[in-house]
């Protein structure tokens, strides 16, 4: 199967979607190219509204829209859609809990070669922090299809977390998700690798590595960052205790930071966490930063002897 | 014409009356903002006893016209007129800015009957306003929306996005209400950030602009009308106000922005208002 950006799986679900679903629709900010959206203005344009350069309108008029039983998407850049309308949408689309979803491609270090400015590596960890809000990065490309689509039944606002660069495909187009719960995509009982988004790829290579070297790997697959799956959580630490958090997102405030919580609280468990280590990255290949900035399946092979060891 | 002295003596009573709720509730609070509420409230009470298509026994009815108030510090206004309006009852309003009370410091959608948007952050509510009227036309509905925003507020980036792409929609349903007061918290509007020429600027977004009297029922009444009648364009009503209008000793002074009166000040400013000094 070819690999494939999320955000192409985004712009052909919501089209999808939309011909059931009447309430739907998509607002972008002068990047529908880019964020995949153009089959969908082409196909509803009547539902389609371009706000242009002005990500702090976009939130309020999704929520003006929500507020007469639309279920609009907000389509632009992670760190527009998280950091330039934060406000707007923490005080008119949270707190009134406004039916307004935040679909957001170039996630992480995967615009790559764009530079810091497009990468986002704080907004996951932002939006985790406001009441209400769901977090979610879907792995690949059916993984994204399914989550847009329980994203649209899920009742209350969303930030929905894609790559501008290609992944390969991991699922079918038949597996299941839900929001909210873990997928264990392989059982072992040494340690626990718990990964988010695009880390699934390097987390499943660094598992095959230690598959074939005997050791046995727990791999989750939490595409939902909030609200967590703390009994899958619990369940891991008190299957292996020892386990490492994978995010293409700063170490603060992300997946490890949640994972961690859990673990603090329950007194158990030892933890290493696979992120950006509070610094930004540069411009260059997606893969070869993932490399550079210590993300990828050496660096988790790496945390894994040192726990395998403890 | 005995009519229309008849509904403009009626709305001025309205207005007064609103102005006493409005005294008295952040009196009891101890805290709020008098001033804005006051020089908005002729314009509110116009708008809710003669313009507005809403029912207090339905106020989620889909079809019901919809205000924003984008300044959302001058809830008192709101929270009065919809307490007269029979949203809930009067005796609620005093329980503003208290644990508990659905009426907050700053307006929440989810707690109040009748109330549209929550708003308190400014910048904000001309986006929402631009959102509802969109929604409003896709979904083939004759709801109008009214926006309230102050002459201060117009420092934000976000209001002028708001008014290009409500033009661009060719949003006829929506107005937006500028409460030219010539105040904000740190002074006149012209000395912390010039906004002059208003009405150029909106026009040049591609709006109607009406200017009135924020004070005088007739020049209100014939604002929202000449808004109705636009065709393919929304309209911004630049409204002319005191802040503090009504309370002498809270005309045009800055510090009544957001403070509330003590038990000598409210019994003084009743007495003015029941004395009919407010036009």
């Amino acid at each position: 199967m070819k690999p494939a950006a999320t955000r192409e799986a985004f712009g052909d679900v919501i089209v999808e979607l939309a011909e059931q679903n009447q309430q739907i629709y998509v607002i972008d900010c002068d990047i529908s190219k880019s964020c995949k959206t153009t089959k969908f203005a082409d196909t509803f344009p009547c539902r389609h509204i371009n706000v242009g350069i002005a990500e702090q309108n976009a939130a309020g008029v999704a929520a003006g829209l929500a507020t007469m039983g639309m279920i609009p998407f907000i389509s632009t850049y992670a760190v527009f859609g998280s950091m330039r309308m934060l406000e707007q949408i923490r005080t008119s689309v949270c707190y009134p809990r406004l039916n307004v979803k935040i679909a957001c491609s170039h996630g992480g270090l995967t615009p790559g070669n764009d530079g810091v400015t497009h990468q986002a590596i704080e907004d996951m960890g932002i939006y985790r922090t406001i009441p209400g809000m769901a977090v979610i990065m879907p792995a690949d490309y059916h993984a994204t299809k399914r989550l847009v689509e329980q994203a649209v039944h899920y009742d209350g606002p969303v930030y929905l977390r894609f790559t501008r660069d290609p992944l390969p495909k991991h699922y079918g187009a038949d597996e299941m998700f839900e929001i909210g719960k873990g997928k264990i995509i392989k059982e072992g009982g040494e340690l626990c690798i718990i990964s988010i988004g695009d880390s699934l790829h390097q987390a499943l290579e660094a598992t095959r590595i230690l598959n074939e070297r005997g050791v046995g790997v727990r791999l989750v697959d939490m595409h939902t960052l909030k609200p967590l799956d703390t009994a899958l959580v619990e369940e891991c630490i008190a299957k292996t205790g020892k386990i490492i958090t994978v995010e293409d997102h700063n170490i603060y405030n992300g997946l490890g930071s949640a994972v961690a919580e859990v673990i603090a609280e329950s007194g158990k468990g030892i933890l290493r966490r696979i992120g950006l280590r509070d610094q930004f990255a540069e411009s260059g290949d997606y893969e070869a930063l993932l490399q550079k900035y210590q993300m990828d399946s050496a660096a988790i092979l790496q945390r894994a002897d040192e726990l395998l060891k403890m | 014409m005995n009519a229309d002295i008849c509904k403009i003596g009626h709305l001025q009573q309205k207005a007064c009356e609103l102005r006493e709720h409005i005294i008295d509730m952040i009196h009891v609070a101890k805290s709020g903002h008098p001033g804005g509420s006051l020089s908005i409230a002729d314009i509110v009470a116009t708008l809710y006893f003669d313009e507005l298509n809403i029912d207090p026994e339905q106020p989620q009815r889909k079809d019901r016209d919809r205000v924003i108030l984008s300044k959302g510090h001058c809830c008192p206004v709101i929270y009065g007129v919809l307490a007269m309006k029979g949203f809930f009852a009067v005796e609620v309003l005093q329980t503003l800015r208290k644990m508990g009370s659905i009426l907050q410091g700053h307006p929440d959608m989810k707690k109040v009957p009748g109330l549209d948007m929550t708003t308190g952050s400014l910048g904000q509510g001309l986006s929402v306003g631009v959102g509802m009227a969109f929604g409003a036309k896709a979904l083939n509905m004759e709801s109008r929306v009214y926006v309230i925003l102050g002459d201060g507020e117009l420092n934000e980036g976000q209001v002028w996005e708001a008014a290009m792409s409500a033009a661009k929609f060719k949003l006829d349903n929506l107005t937006a209400i500028v409460d030219c007061n010539h105040l904000q918290v740190d002074g006149f509007c012209q000395d912390v950030m010039p906004i002059e020429p208003i009405d150029k600027k909106w026009e040049a977004f591609g709006w109607q602009v009406v200017k009135i009297d924020g004070h005088d029922m007739e020049q209100i009444l014939a604002a929202f009308s000449t808004a109705r009648k636009s065709i393919g364009k929304p309209t911004c009503i630049l409204a002319e106000t005191v802040k503090g209008k009504g309370v002498s000793f809270m005309e045009n002074v800055c510090e009544w922005h957001g403070m509330a009166p003590n038990d000598n000040q409210c019994q003084l400013a009743f007495h003015e208002l029941k004395g009919g000094q407010v036009q």
